[in-house]
């Protein structure tokens, strides 16, 4: 038999037949849904009259237009406000459960899966957003599709797809004390470029990965879609399966058993090909920071901002040039003396449990720097509820964060939770692009524990140097 | 969904590589439940000065782009965000067609599933397409029957397209109608393994 990748094994075991011309119908265990981009895909169901095939295997939540603060019930954004009632209504109607504000389970879809016990190895794994990703962490194939496609699972159960590519990223050598998953995945972006991967189904594999929590394994498969890569994947193993042990959704009892003999079989064949291979050793890895207008822009926290003279083409001069000017960025700045007004922990990239504990580990027995506001918005109710009971608001709160409520916050700003034009924003979110986290808002993309140890100098600071009072 | 043969138009040029998501439409309007009524705010913050009059600067808004149906992208347009509503806002202004050197997996997928064809040319092609829009050549014919684009000043190549892609865009396919029709594979799918969680 053909050597397969772990891409290849899921995919076989998902193809329901060959599709139309080449492409194929494929199987979808896990469909999560959210406010922004389902209601014009129930309202084609309902046109159409069709039915969801699978309510069963399709879960909603509330998570990207909610506010973070006050009275969460009552949404003073008219447009917001119809967009969560529509998704209660589609609910109610099609049979979907939905995590709804007041729900122990709320948070942003790509937490809650994993912390459910929902986001299992070797499933398939959609949802109408880019970050679908994520799920990947516990070896299971999971990516983003747009409305349309969210239409054709929820009435189907299935989407038509053409196989992409597969790439396996090596992460070799022990990463340093102080540098996170976010530092692993910023630099393979700073280095293949954010079309890098485009076309492929990214594996990621070596000592590096290995030695990676499942939430820190989390962080580095979310951004593989800031790489371009459909998808990106880690294999199961002890890690994974300590993790989702006793999980609500997860298997219990014999099954649990039985599930464990299939999931261990889920790793690529030794002799498996892949498309393209890139290795990095993750030792000489330092903490990134992104200077500019897209995650590919970043460099260690040791380096400059680069001079847009210095691109390889004429496009990148420019790119270059058209970012630094919306950063307000000079060339040969350094990056540890960029100084921040904002700073935001949270979203689907770094707003778990540990990420907040990272935070807090730096922040204990600090005050935030007098020029800076910051905030601290976990990823869900359960990370938010975790996080108090070890008193981690508490740090926070006496150094001058605000603890907030669960939600996509200032990830992407479609709530009130927003940069003002110039603002500069040291996050632990996703994507710096132009006007991402508010209309003229600056963006440098970082770890929790770098975002801390910003809001406490006011400025960029190397957190391996950091004095930890703890 | 709309159908795409043959189309003759005005291109738009909007040289920039890596345009994302979050530039073609901004988040603030994407709470609309609707599918329609997005060409107004398409490049919002691109497009109009913060008093919201035109941004003069802004190439969509230059006079001889007027009524533009084509728009010629530079490499990995419509990169980040998953959400359709980029593409829902480039079809409601009116852009039946994109042409560029690479698209993002994602937004190349929605913009299949609305009628709008995405064309690959290599650079070379695309610096030819430049270079006619600079000395005023605005109109291309793109013909998906033949995969081909052509124009005044000698203007000829040929692109690549998925079969299913193509067929679904030439007979204005519904996806979903035809997915519904494999039911029998679908059922038996479902009963000869356990599926889901």
């Amino acid at each position: 038999m053909t050597a397969r990748t772990l891409f290849d094994k899921i995919w076989d075991r998902h193809l329901v037949c060959a599709g139309p011309e080449g492409s194929s119908i494929l199987y979808i265990d896990l469909h999560l849904v959210h406010e922004v981009t389902s209601p014009q895909a129930f309202e084609g169901l309902r046109q159409a009259k069709r039915k969801v095939r699978r309510p069963d295997l399709t879960f909603a939540t509330l998570d990207h237009n909610i506010p973070t603060a006050g009275n969460r019930m009552v949404l003073e954004d008219a447009l917001a406000r119809t967009q969560v009632e529509a998704l209660r209504k589609n609910c109610r109607e099609f049979g979907v459960p939905l995590f709804d504000l007041d729900a122990p389970e709320q948070g942003i879809v790509h937490v809650i899966g994993p912390e459910l016990g929902l986001t299992q190895p070797g499933t398939t794994i959609v949802c109408g957003d880019s970050h679908t990703s994520t799920h990947g962490a516990f070896g299971a194939l999971a990516f983003g599709i747009g409305t349309s496609e969210v239409e054709h699972v929820l009435a189907t159960q299935c989407l038509v797809q053409k196989k992409p590519k597969s790439m396996l990223v090596r992460f070799t050598g022990a990463t340093g004390a102080g540098v996170t998953a976010k530092d692993l995945i910023l630099a393979l972006i700073a280095q293949i470029g954010i079309d890098g991967a485009t076309g492929h189904v990214i594996e990621y594999a070596g000592d590096a990965i290995r030695a990676l929590s499942m939430e820190a394994r989390m962080t580095v498969c979310n951004m593989s879609i800031e790489g371009g890569a459909r998808a990106g994947m880690i294999a199961p193993d002890e890690t994974t399966f300590d993790y989702l042990k006793g999980r609500r959704f997860a298997p219990q009892g014999e099954a649990w058993e039985k599930a464990m003999k299939q999931w261990a079989a889920l790793k690529s064949d030794p002799e498996a090909k892949f498309d393209s291979t890139v290795d990095i050793n993750a030792a000489q890895i330092a903490p990134f920071v992104t200077w500019g207008t897209n995650p590919g822009m970043a460099a260690p926290v040791t380096g400059e901002v680069p001079d847009p003279d210095r691109g390889a083409s004429d496009s990148e001069r420019n790119s270059m040039a058209r970012a630094l000017e919306y950063m307000g960025l000079n060339p040969h700045t350094r990056i540890a003396d960029i100084a921040v007004d904002r700073v935001f922990i949270g979203s689907c990239t770094n707003a778990r449990l540990e990420d907040i504990r990272s935070a807090a580990r730096v922040v204990k027995g600090y005050k935030i720097s007098g020029s800076v506001q910051g905030m601290i918005v976990p990823g869900s109710q359960q990370v938010k509820r975790a996080a108090e009971q070890e008193g981690l608001h508490r740090i926070f709160t006496e150094a001058g964060f605000e603890w907030r409520e669960s939600g996509c916050s200032m990830c992407l700003g479609m709530n009130a939770d927003r940069l003002k034009p110039g603002e500069r924003c040291a996050s632990t979110s996703n994507r710096n692009f132009e006007g991402r986290q508010g209309a003229g808002g600056r963006t440098h993309l970082v770890s929790p524990a770098m975002a801390a140890a910003a809001a406490v100098a006011g400025r960029f600071v190397d957190v391996r140097n950091w004095h930890y009072k703890d | 969904m709309q159908s795409f043969t043959v189309h003759t138009g005005i291109v738009a040029a909007l040289p920039r590589d890596n345009v994302d998501t979050d530039q073609i439409i901004p988040k603030q309007f994407l709470k609309r439940i609707e599918r329609t009524g997005y060409g107004d705010v398409l490049f919002f913050d691109w497009r109009y000065d913060r008093d919201g009059n035109p941004d003069r600067a802004f190439p969509l808004n230059a006079p001889q782009y007027h009524g533009a149906t084509i728009l010629l992208a530079g490499k990995n347009f419509g990169c980040g965000s998953s959400r359709e509503h980029a593409v829902w806002a480039l079809r409601d202004y009116g852009f039946r067609a994109i042409i560029a050197p690479s698209f993002a997996d994602i937004f190349a997928n929605n913009c299949l599933k609305n009628g709008v064809l995405t064309v690959v040319l290599p650079p070379a092609e695309i610096a030819q397409l430049l270079a006619r829009d600079a000395a005023g050549l605005h109109s291309l014919k793109i013909d998906l029957e033949e995969c081909q684009v052509s124009g005044e000043g000698d203007f000829q190549a040929h692109f690549e397209i998925d079969p299913f892609s193509r067929t679904c865009l030439l007979e204005g396919l519904d996806e979903i109608g035809m997915t519904l029709k494999r039911e029998a594979e679908i059922a038996a799918y479902e009963q000869t393994r356990r599926v889901g969680v």
